[in-house]
């Protein structure tokens, strides 16, 4: 297969154990280019570890990774975010004393060619390039309409722009495949609707496929092209929102816990 | 949206920019630095001017710490150790160096003459030594939790000093200097007793390394602080495992800002070992010396180079200004550190340089953006 | 033989001396996973206490009574319990939730406050001072042509008396239980019930009691105290710390099995290779342990939480 046509992003039979514990089982995806695909499942069924382990957190026990047809088994977080590989995290991890500009610049920076030689110079090729990473830094703060913030301290965001913030940071670094952690977690229904175009309309403006991972089961229905549900690191159903949603498994997994607490994310206590 | 390398090509600076942005610093160093030497050095009289020796080396130690301390946020506290280590490359070969070239240890020619240069060339070659040291040491600690560093820095500050008072006596004798090779000479560095004789090119009359090296450090301290490229060490520091995230070799920043810093540690040592005045003794540079540098970069902000430039002038001028109360003096650091954390723990100044605080914030706000 | 043999007893009482020592920064580690700088120099002090109850209580001669080194023991315990509890009260509460950089600056502040504090003319001084003989100096018997004096057996029986009250404690008394617990997991230990303040307040005493006992036991053994900021004191402190570190921080047992392994090596590169080197032996193992198990021989290592 070769990288033009093959998935952007395709985990193939990935399993993962923490102390005798099956935390992900033989969990396959196949995310095509500008695909957009969802991974929900209810708390503690291993939704977060799927992307730890396709961001090179984890190494997985078993099974295999690829990004555009190229394995990345085994590299670290950081050459699999060169590879093309880019994550926001369910509580927000952001640069906080560093302004919210500088979160994208750094992230962008990621793409440059100029090391620490040439920034210490500033060779021709340096100011070129900071010049790029800095328009391209705006610009992106402008599609996540956080322009106008650009200029403050990041963790003195509110709570919404600091999840736009990461979105903006994660897409400076140019990937190919886009992983979506809880994007609307906490968020108020006008919030949510934003938010939801927003992601809609990154797949055309940056050519990125999507894995969504929400709670937000309406959302989640509504825009997702292909769904894998996972209850307890097991892949109980996959497939289009509507065969998925009438599944009997599925259902029964979300019945065995009350509705409000599937619909709450747990660690909204940890968010500054 | 258009990538990076799509874009580069639009913002290729003209010869002009590309000269203005990156000489007009080193060349207003220069001017700086010879000024220093030419009009203020000769009107400032003798104790002033070692005072203000001393504070350009403490400049020098304090800006390269502050790089590992305080843009890394990993804690180095043994940041003598690699003082010591250029400082010993340095003296030796200045020392032996002079010997075997002209015959005798004193200074050789004068202002900007061949025994100068053969100073920069040891200082830089110290420096280079104390980057090696700065690479055996972080490679393995910094892939570790942060404070392991601190310990593992520390023993080798320790192991540097019981090494060095291991070493042989200087050799004096310019016979037996020019007989021996280099490497025979490697081990004569004057043991516990530490390394005399030494030339002292170095005065209150003539500081002008000192200065340029001072103006040297900052550039490459503003540099790296205000470069994408630098500012991934500040969010290793904020955020390791989000830097790892968006593509930032985490291992790879901190180490090369480790060995940075210790580079410009073993010039701050070469620097010291000429200054006239000072000892050069294992002692000198042992663990006392690594926390006075700590306190300067906690007391004026982690990250901020006007914050370290303030601390490390009023840390080597009150010492002196306050004498008869000397037995206080370490008592006032101390809590000094231990109220600062507690109240201000981003130190006096934080991330922020003199010009981006409050009162002129709104000037520069009006000129600027 | 002979060497061979005096080699392992030093080996064993510096052990000892270096397990007590560990055991503070293992304890501390364990509880508030930090290191606490400042520990060394509470063993300085414990030592410097020794000496002033040995002076206030008349027992500075040769001839002192059999109940003078229980007796001193017990107050400069008491009085280095006091300390660790204040030190952690106002010094390291206040940062219980910030940067774990910043708790290090703190700490290592307050041992240069304790370090420089000591020196003053009205407290310690700068003189270096002789220990009280309180254990006499002839040889309790003689093992394979060694002479084993009296200080040695008590210092070795002391540590060991005092270790396995610390396993009991830790694993036997609700106390224990806490401390475990606040280790495992601090805010969990809090809601169910366990008063953490408390838990780490004990902590801070129990280790820096068991500082003063080492700094007592390295005055008798060594014969004379430095002033509080040589840097003998920090080399010391130090080396306990690797102890602990190489056996796995965090880990009671861990530091003594640390303890023992670092003196022995200490003292074998001494008496074996060259005796100017012995630091340097011990840091070498330190950085070996690092990059080779990072976790320490019996420890785990841990995975940040993402």
């Amino acid at each position: 297969m070769t990288a033009a046509t093959a998935p952007a992003l395709e985990a193939d039979r990935l399993s993962i154990a923490f102390g005798g514990l099956k935390a992900v089982a033989e969990l396959s995806l196949r995310v095509p280019a500008r695909g957009l695909y969802g991974l929900i499942g209810p708390n503690g069924a291993g939704k977060t570890t799927v992307f730890n382990l396709l961001t090179g957190v984890y190494r997985p026990d078993s099974g295999e990774i690829r990004l555009a047809g190229t394995t990345v088994n085994g590299l670290r977080p950081n050459q699999i975010a060169r590879a093309g590989l880019a994550r926001t995290f369910q509580n927000i991890r952001l640069f906080g004393e560093l302004n919210v500009l500088d979160n994208v610049r750094v992230a962008a920076a990621v793409r440059a060619r100029s090391g620490l030689f040439r920034s210490l110079l500033r060779t021709p090729l340096y100011l070129a390039e900071e010049a790029a990473i800095v328009e391209r830094s705006h610009e992106l703060l402008d599609v996540l309409g956080i322009a106008h913030r650009a200029g403050e301290q990041a963790k003195s965001l509110p709570y919404g722009d600091q999840r736009r913030l990461e979105i903006a940071r994660a897409l400076a670094t140019e990937p190919k495949v886009l992983l979506l952690d809880e994007p609307v977690a906490g968020m108020n229904t006008p919030e949510k609707k934003a938010m939801r175009s927003l992601i809609q309309s990154l797949r055309e403006r940056f050519d990125v496929a999507i894995l969504l991972i929400e709670h937000d089961m309406g959302l989640v229905m509504d825009i997702c092209e292909h769904i894998t549900v996972l209850d307890h690191g097991v892949t109980i159903a996959t497939g289009e929102p509507a065969a998925v949603q009438n599944d009997p498994a599925v259902i029964e997994a979300y019945l065995g816990v009350p509705e409000g607490q599937a619909a709450i994310p747990d660690d909204d206590a940890e968010v500054t | 949206m258009k990538t990076l390398a799509e874009r580069i090509a639009a913002h290729r600076p003209g010869l002009l920019r590309a000269i203005g942005g990156s000489a007009w610093p080193i060349a207003l160093g220069f001017l700086f630095a010879y000024l220093m030497q030419t009009v203020l050095a000769p009107a400032v009289g003798d104790f002033y001017g070692k005072m203000m020796l001393d504070v350009g080396i403490a400049i020098v130690l304090g800006v390269s710490l502050n790089i590992v301390n305080g843009y890394g946020g990993q804690f180095s506290i043994g940041h003598a150790g690699f003082m010591a280590v250029g400082g010993y490359v340095a003296a030796a070969i200045v020392f032996y160096g002079s010997i075997k070239l002209w015959g005798s240890k004193d200074i050789h020619g004068g202002f900007l003459g061949p025994g100068e240069l053969l100073l920069v060339t040891g200082c830089l070659v110290g420096g280079g030594f104390a980057a090696l040291a700065g690479l055996v040491v972080g490679l393995p600690s910094l892939r570790l939790r942060g404070d392991y560093l601190a310990i593992v820095t520390l023993g080798f500050g320790e192991i540097v000093r019981v090494l060095l008072q291991q070493t042989d006596d200087v050799v004096m004798d310019p016979r037996k200097v020019e007989a021996a090779s280099p490497i025979d000479l490697a081990d004569n560095l004057g043991g516990a007793l530490g390394f005399f004789g030494a030339p002292r090119y170095l005065d209150p009359k003539n500081p002008f390394w000192i200065w340029l090296f001072v103006v040297v450090v900052l550039l490459v301290a503003y540099r790296l602080k205000t470069s994408s490229r630098g500012r991934q060490l500040l969010a290793v520091r904020e955020n390791e495992v989000a830097a790892e995230a968006v593509g930032v070799p985490t291992t790879r920043v901190k180490v090369s800002a480790f060995v940075l810093s210790a580079f410009f540690a073993g010039i701050g040592g070469g620097l010291y070992a000429h200054e006239l005045g000072n000892s050069l003794r294992p002692t000198d540079l042992g663990f006392q010396k690594s926390i006075d540098l700590v306190i300067i970069v906690v007391l004026g902000g982690m990250g901020s180079i006007t914050g370290v430039v303030v601390a490390a002038t009023a840390l080597t001028i009150l010492p002196e200004v306050f004498r008869e109360f000397s037995e206080y003096r370490m008592i006032c650091y101390a809590l000094a550190l231990v109220l600062m954390m507690i109240l201000r723990p981003q130190g006096l100044f934080g991330l922020r340089e003199l010009w981006e605080l409050a009162p002129w914030r709104k000037v520069f706000r009006r000129g600027g953006r | 033989m002979t060497k061979f043999v005096q080699v392992c007893l030093n080996g064993l009482t510096l052990g000892s001396l270096y397990a007590l020592i560990a055991l503070g920064y293992t304890l501390v580690y364990g509880v508030l996973r930090f290191i606490n700088f400042a520990h060394s120099d509470v063993v300085t002090i414990g030592a410097w206490m020794a000496f002033v109850f040995a002076g206030i209580l008349g027992w500075a001669g040769t001839d002192s009574p059999l109940i003078a080194m229980p007796v001193i023991l017990m107050l400069s315990m008491a009085v280095c319990a006091a300390l660790g509890f204040t030190i952690e009260r106002l010094a390291y509460r206040p940062l219980r939730r910030a940067p774990r950089l910043n708790v290090l600056i703190t700490a290592i502040g307050v041992s240069l406050l304790l370090q420089n504090a000591g020196q003053l003319k009205w407290i310690f001084g700068t003189q270096p001072q002789a220990m009280p003989k309180l254990l006499s100096e002839q040889a309790l018997f003689t093992l394979a042509g060694v002479k084993v004096p009296v200080v040695d057996v008590v210092v070795v029986v002391l540590a060991f008396v005092l270790l396995v009250a610390l396993q009991w404690l830790v694993f036997r008394t609700r106390l224990g239980q806490a401390m475990r617990a606040v280790s495992f997991d601090e805010r969990t230990a809090a809601l169910m019930g366990v008063n953490v303040d408390m838990v780490v307040s004990y902590t801070f005493m129990i280790g820096s009691a068991l500082a003063a006992a080492g700094g007592m036991i390295y005055g008798l053994k060594y014969g004379s105290l430095l002033q509080s900021a040589d840097s003998v004191w920090v080399l010391l402190g130090l080396k306990a710390f690797v102890a602990a570190v190489v056996g796995g921080i965090g880990n009671v047992r861990g530091a003594v099995a640390g303890a023992f392994l670092i003196a022995f090596i200490e003292m074998f590169g001494a008496a074996y290779r060259s005796p100017q080197m012995r630091d340097v032996y011990v840091f070498g193992i330190l950085i070996a342990v690092l990059i080779l198990k990072p976790g320490g021989l019996l420890g785990k290592a841990t995975v940040e939480k993402v």
